[in-house]
């Protein structure tokens, strides 16, 4: 396992583990909801959340039962303590009722947060078909919606995506107020940082920059100008503790760096 | 009563080319594979297939049986994408009714309860009302000053009305049923399965093992027999009747074999071995070369 990054040998932490910390912090004050991450290192960032700042989330066992506690990322399913049952159809209920704060992924996303898993290219014939739309025109209108992005380029952020499956800002403004109520897509997190839409035309912003990034290396893999606060910081690092729980606990086997390489 | 027990051939002689057949289960988990694989060996065409996708409709589409797919993903689960559906659908060979999961949900439910649409938000916004124009809004008729009217920002709302997905036949696959028509599902989660049969005119289940009717008790707590016999019409014991997607606790999805199927996509002479032996072939014989690949592999 790196513990310290060949380019920037003063910092403590690998680029995975800046970005797990990222995720977490999209959950931080979420209260008793349900944290619904999707890849490994949203999951790594919600079961930090909920073993440090956020107690109180419900996290699923990835089937059908909310699970007690926050378990390594590798547990077997022996291992799982669950608490109640969650199936699908109940999913539902806990998604329209807007107790719940996801982090999807996305194939395309853009400037005022629309997100693409459908397919790249016209719908009716693809240059490339996608999962589908999945459950992200719904989530991203009846509760917090946050995404995640492991290769943050030109073809991951574009001005407008091929296929709107989450619903960004601006189409949700179209759609009326049944779109608008509960619509709030928080965070945007990648690779090299993190964007929230918190801008007066909820223009996608740069909200920090994970260390050993440069914000003209953001600029550079956006496809659209991004809004950047004179005093963006730099992503905060993982305190000892977070470091020692991610390193010691919940992912011994560094899973988190298969994902994301520094 | 009556003895609802019958076979797979006789389910797929029931259907018809250009029907709208909905199927159970969820990606690649504890899908009616043996009613697919039948379906793919048999000379119906154009049917419109309705399901939370998995390898049945990447099959299905693969053996030119689809016309069109009423879904809102199609996925293997440890692989994320079927490339039978990619190909299918990137080489325009299908037409595609692509909508949100729970908007499929309420379809499947609005067909169950025999009522039109049911509204929801899922959909507004998104390019699912553009791919789906004839997909329509319908207006809150409860205003301002109505008693009903609880968040006022809901007054003459605009909703997705979500519609009716009518299924002609659906088939499901359980752990357990009786001779009755009773189904038992011991997995964690019955996914959507009892309102595929509440949203069509002929249901049908296959199962692991049939029993006598009274005894599905004797298998788990009454609470897993979600499916009650008012939701179908014919049962097929046909064990193994979901390989090779999961099914617990009966069996774990077959890995290695999902993946010579994802690899068969793209390569015809490797799309018509795995054919040959796992789809063109007699459920038996399905079983028997199973056996046999499992065996290979463990030597």
């Amino acid at each position: 396992m790196t513990a310290t990054r060949p380019d920037r040998p003063d910092l403590p932490c690998t680029r995975a583990e800046s970005c797990v910390v990222a995720c977490a912090e999209a959950w931080r004050g979420a209260g008793e909801v349900m944290a619904s991450p999707f890849g490994t290192i949203p999951s790594l960032g919600a079961r930090l959340a909920k073993l440090t700042f956020a107690p109180d989330l419900v996290l699923t066992d990835g089937e059908a039962a909310l699970m007690v506690g926050a378990l390594p990322i590798e547990s077997r399913a022996a291992d799982l303590v669950r608490e109640a049952a969650m199936p699908y159809r109940t999913v539902f209920d806990v998604v329209w009722s807007g107790r719940r704060h996801i982090m999807m992924m996305a194939s395309q996303i853009d400037r005022t947060g629309n997100q693409n898993l459908s397919a790249i290219g016209p719908h009716h014939q693809p240059k490339v078909q996608l999962i589908g739309v999945r459950g992200a025109p719904g989530n991203s209108v009846n509760h917090p919606t946050s995404y995640w992005v492991p290769d943050h380029s030109v073809r991951t952020f574009v001005e407008h995506v091929d296929v709107v499956s989450g619903v960004g800002y601006g189409r949700a403004l179209a759609a009326g107020s049944g779109a608008t109520r509960f619509h709030d897509v928080r965070r945007v997190v990648s690779n090299l940082g993190v964007f929230d839409f918190e801008t007066p035309e909820h223009i996608m912003r740069l909200r920090s920059y994970h260390p050993g990034v440069a914000v003209g290396d953001i600029v550079a893999a956006t496809s659209f100008s991004l809004v950047i606060p004179d005093d963006v910081a730099e992503t905060r690092l993982p305190t000892p503790e977070e470091l020692d729980l991610l390193r010691t606990v919940l992912d011994p086997g560094a899973r988190r760096d298969r994902d994301i390489r520094s | 009563m009556s003895d609802k027990r019958t076979t797979v051939d006789d389910i797929v002689g029931e259907l018809r080319s250009g029907m709208t057949i909905g199927i159970g289960g969820w990606g690649a988990r504890r899908k009616p594979m043996a009613v697919v694989r039948a379906l793919c060996r048999s000379d119906l065409r154009d049917l419109t297939v309705v399901a939370y996708g998995g390898p049945d409709v990447g099959l299905l589409c693969a053996t030119g049986k689809v016309k069109k797919v009423v879904c809102p993903f199609v996925t293997l689960d440890s692989i994320a994408l079927d490339p039978h559906w990619r190909a299918a659908r990137q080489q325009g060979r299908v037409e595609v009714m692509e909508v949100d999961e729970g908007m499929f949900f309420l379809g499947l439910q609005a067909a169950a309860w025999r009522v039109p649409f049911l509204p929801t938000r899922a959909g507004l916004g998104s390019d699912v009302l553009t791919i789906n124009p004839e997909l329509r809004l319908v207006r809150s008729p409860y205003g301002a000053g109505s008693p009903y009217l609880h968040d006022p920002a809901d007054a003459d709302v605009e909703l997705v009305a979500m519609p009716a997905l009518h299924l002609d036949a659906a088939v499901v696959h359980t752990n357990r049923a009786d001779t009755a028509g009773n189904g038992q599902i011991l997995a964690p989660d019955p996914f959507f399965d009892p309102l595929f049969l509440g949203a069509a005119d002929r249901r049908f289940l296959t199962t692991e093992r049939t029993v006598d009717n009274g005894r599905l008790g004797d298998e788990g707590p009454l609470g897993t027999v979600v499916l009650h016999r008012l939701l179908t019409d014919g049962v097929a014991e046909t064990p193994g009747g979901a390989h090779f997607t999961a099914n617990p606790p009966d069996y774990d999805r077959d890995e290695s074999l999902q993946k010579e199927y994802a690899a068969s996509a793209g390569d015809p002479d490797a799309w018509e071995a795995f054919a040959a032996r796992y789809v063109h072939v007699s459920e038996d014989e399905y079983r028997a070369h199973v056996t046999e690949r499992t065996e290979r592999a463990a030597r």
